[in-house]
């Protein structure tokens, strides 16, 4: 029994094995917890459909009401083309103005169609006839969008008289929007998922269990045996790493064949991309776990400093664009930014790895500059 | 400074004026022990006298401020690697994995000490036996009850037979029926040539030990045979020297 001559130096062939039975640990450590597999499994794909679905910045059939007094051919156009479309949906007809505020107080309509005295009159003779949209602007954003419809299809309206003549020559501004032309949120709002998705699993979910060793007091024991902290880290790393690549294809599989939203560009670099990005928030998880102590502060850091700034100021949610200079340049920092711009450019707009190298270079070099932050943290021996 | 070849065949730890600072704050003064082989060395002391500061040191969890040891005849500060393959250790919170099942935890930590894969089987069946604990071979360590998990955390820390092993207030929290049986396999562990550095608050323990430091702020107030404590403090029990010599301490609880 007291042969310490077998206790040899761990080969590398021997770490190898110990590697491979600490991931198959940390398997069991995830597989053998509900909330884990609720978290890494199901979370995922519930965050794509709510933001996909419920919170869909898309309007449809809004109820409208109109007030029209002069009851003509453009009029009743108009009135036909607002409804047959799937936006719109005709609630009834006012009778006088003084109805407008009522059916807003009742909350029975989004918005009022009020047109001119004789319009299409107006509009032949004078080449210029009045249509007021009236919408409720305590949801700006519903009624900014509304009101954007309604104005398409009037100006659709018009363009069709333009073409049989019936009125002088006019220029109606032609908005036109690229990419997305009937403004699907699904294809704003995928890679957006996918960036933050990605990110809360590989850093939240490995800084989360890294700190309960600590709590737990076996990262002690780790790092008093003549395991290599290396090994104990990358092994860490290693189950949320490949759980990441599932929920990379999943978000694909539902956003491609549920959600519509196609894989225009390179499958191949999407994911490479995607894999670089993971790398990135893998280390991002490692760097958390060396300054924090305990679970609640993993999960903490990780989602009031990771999730918040990722859905603010990535773009997910609000344009970069429009922020102050001091947001904009926070959010150059924020990897997920970077990997949504270049899940657009690649998926939705289908462009060539040539337009998304600069991302690709700013992802790389994120990824080395934090794993080698986080283990130059990593503290060996616990002081 | 000294050299290896003086350090004494014998003793497998061999501190001298081991001192560890933080801050302004002086944890461990200037401590200076020996341990022998097969020695069961309790390391007495009021909370925040410095034990665990000192018993971190040693297993290359914290690094010394100035002094030197050597733990298995590696000094502490240059040879962490080595000093890590020839000891165990428990820490007074219980440390296996309780959402993996008994023998999973017994593989993996006998991985992680080198212990050779084909042993391990074989060595993990022995050991149930031993314990009494075949059934629960393939429970999850979370249900079992407190006594068995640190019976099973103590095995597991001298599962790959080590040199020496450290013990941190292994008993923590469970009752005196299950201490005694804990120091059984203590002794069984001590029969077998391992030396048990173990730290304690309960002095009925202290009792068991063959020899005893009893630590005040930060240094050894007292250290050696428990009978002769009590002679020299004409003291009826470990209970009654730890008092008069704890009595002596400035420093409260950290």
């Amino acid at each position: 029994m007291n042969d310490f001559s077998n206790m040899t130096k761990p080969t590398a062939k021997g770490n190898w094995i110990f590697f491979m039975a600490f991931v198959r640990k940390e398997f069991h450590h995830i597989f053998r917890d509900k909330m884990s597999m609720l978290i890494l499994l199901v979370m995922p794909i519930l965050m794509l459909i709510l933001f996909g679905y419920a919170l869909n910045t898309e309007v449809k059939n809004s109820k409208v009401a109109v007030y029209d007094p002069s009851q003509d051919e453009a009029t009743r156009a108009i009135v036909e083309k607002l409804q047959v479309n799937d936006y719109f949906v005709l609630h009834r007809m006012l009778k006088s103005p003084d109805e407008v505020d009522r059916v807003f107080k009742s909350g029975e309509v989004a918005m009022v169609v009020v047109f001119s005295e004789h319009f299409y009159e107006s509009l032949v003779h004078g080449g210029k006839a009045q249509i007021q949209l009236i919408a409720d602007g305590t949801d700006p954003n519903t009624a900014n969008t509304i009101t954007t419809y309604a104005s398409t299809i009037i100006n659709n309206y018009q363009q069709e008289l333009l073409k049989t003549g019936a009125i002088p020559y006019q220029i109606t501004p032609e908005v036109k929007l690229l990419y997305n032309p009937s403004m699907v949120a699904a294809y704003n709002f995928v890679p957006g998922v996918m960036g933050m998705i990605i990110l809360l699993i590989c850093a939240m979910m490995t800084s989360v269990s890294i700190a309960r060793e600590k709590e737990n007091g076996t990262m002690e024991i780790l790092l008093v045996s003549p395991m290599k902290p290396l090994y104990v880290i990358l092994s860490k790393a290693v189950p949320y790493f490949f759980l990441s690549v599932v929920n990379l294809i999943t978000i694909l599989l539902i956003s491609v064949f549920v959600m519509g939203v196609p894989v225009a560009g390179s499958f191949f670099w999407l994911i490479v991309l995607s894999l670089l990005y993971i790398f990135v928030s893998l280390a991002l998880g490692l760097l958390i776990s060396s300054v924090v102590n305990s679970q609640m502060a993993a999960m903490l850091i990780s989602a009031m400093g990771l999730m918040m700034p990722v859905m603010l100021l990535s773009g997910m949610l609000f344009p970069t664009e429009n922020m102050p200079v001091a947001l904009q340049a926070l959010s150059d920092i924020i990897p997920a930014r970077w990997y949504i711009i270049a899940v657009k450019k690649i998926m939705i707009k289908g462009l060539s790895v040539g337009s998304i190298l600069t991302e690709l270079a700013i992802l790389g070099s994120m990824a080395i500059v934090l794993v080698t932050v986080s283990l130059r943290n990593f503290k060996i021996r616990l002081e | 400074m000294i050299s290896k070849t003086q350090i004494p065949e014998d003793k497998v730890i061999v501190a001298r004026d081991l001192t560890k600072k933080f801050g302004n704050f002086t944890a461990v003064d200037h401590l200076s022990f020996e341990v022998g082989k097969g020695e069961i060395f309790g390391f007495l002391g009021a909370n925040g006298a410095g034990k665990t500061t000192a018993m971190r040191m040693l297993c290359g969890l914290s690094k010394q401020t100035s002094g030197e040891a050597w733990v298995a005849g590696y000094d502490i500060a240059r040879e962490t690697e080595k000093i890590k393959r020839c000891i165990g250790y428990m820490s007074q919170k219980f440390a296996l994995y309780e959402d993996l099942k008994v023998w999973e935890n017994i593989r993996l930590y006998a991985g992680i000490y080198g212990v050779p894969e084909k042993d391990i089987a074989g060595r993990t069946d022995d050991l149930l036996k031993r314990l009494g604990f075949e059934a629960e071979k393939q429970a999850l360590v979370k249900s079992l009850p407190l006594g068995w998990k640190q019976k099973l955390a103590f095995s597991v820390a001298i599962f790959h037979e080590p040199k020496i092993v450290f013990l941190d207030e292994p008993t923590g929290g469970v009752d005196p029926a299950v201490r005694r049986q804990f120091w059984e396999l203590i002794y069984q562990a001590a029969d077998r040539g391992i030396t048990v550095f173990v730290t304690t608050h309960y002095m009925d323990e202290a009792e068991y030990c063959n020899r005893v430091s009893i630590m005040v702020d930060g240094h050894i107030e007292a250290l050696d045979t428990p009978n002769n404590l009590k002679q020299q403090l004409e003291a009826k029990n470990m209970d009654d020297v730890f008092h008069q010599l704890a009595r002596k301490a400035k420093r409260t609880e950290q």
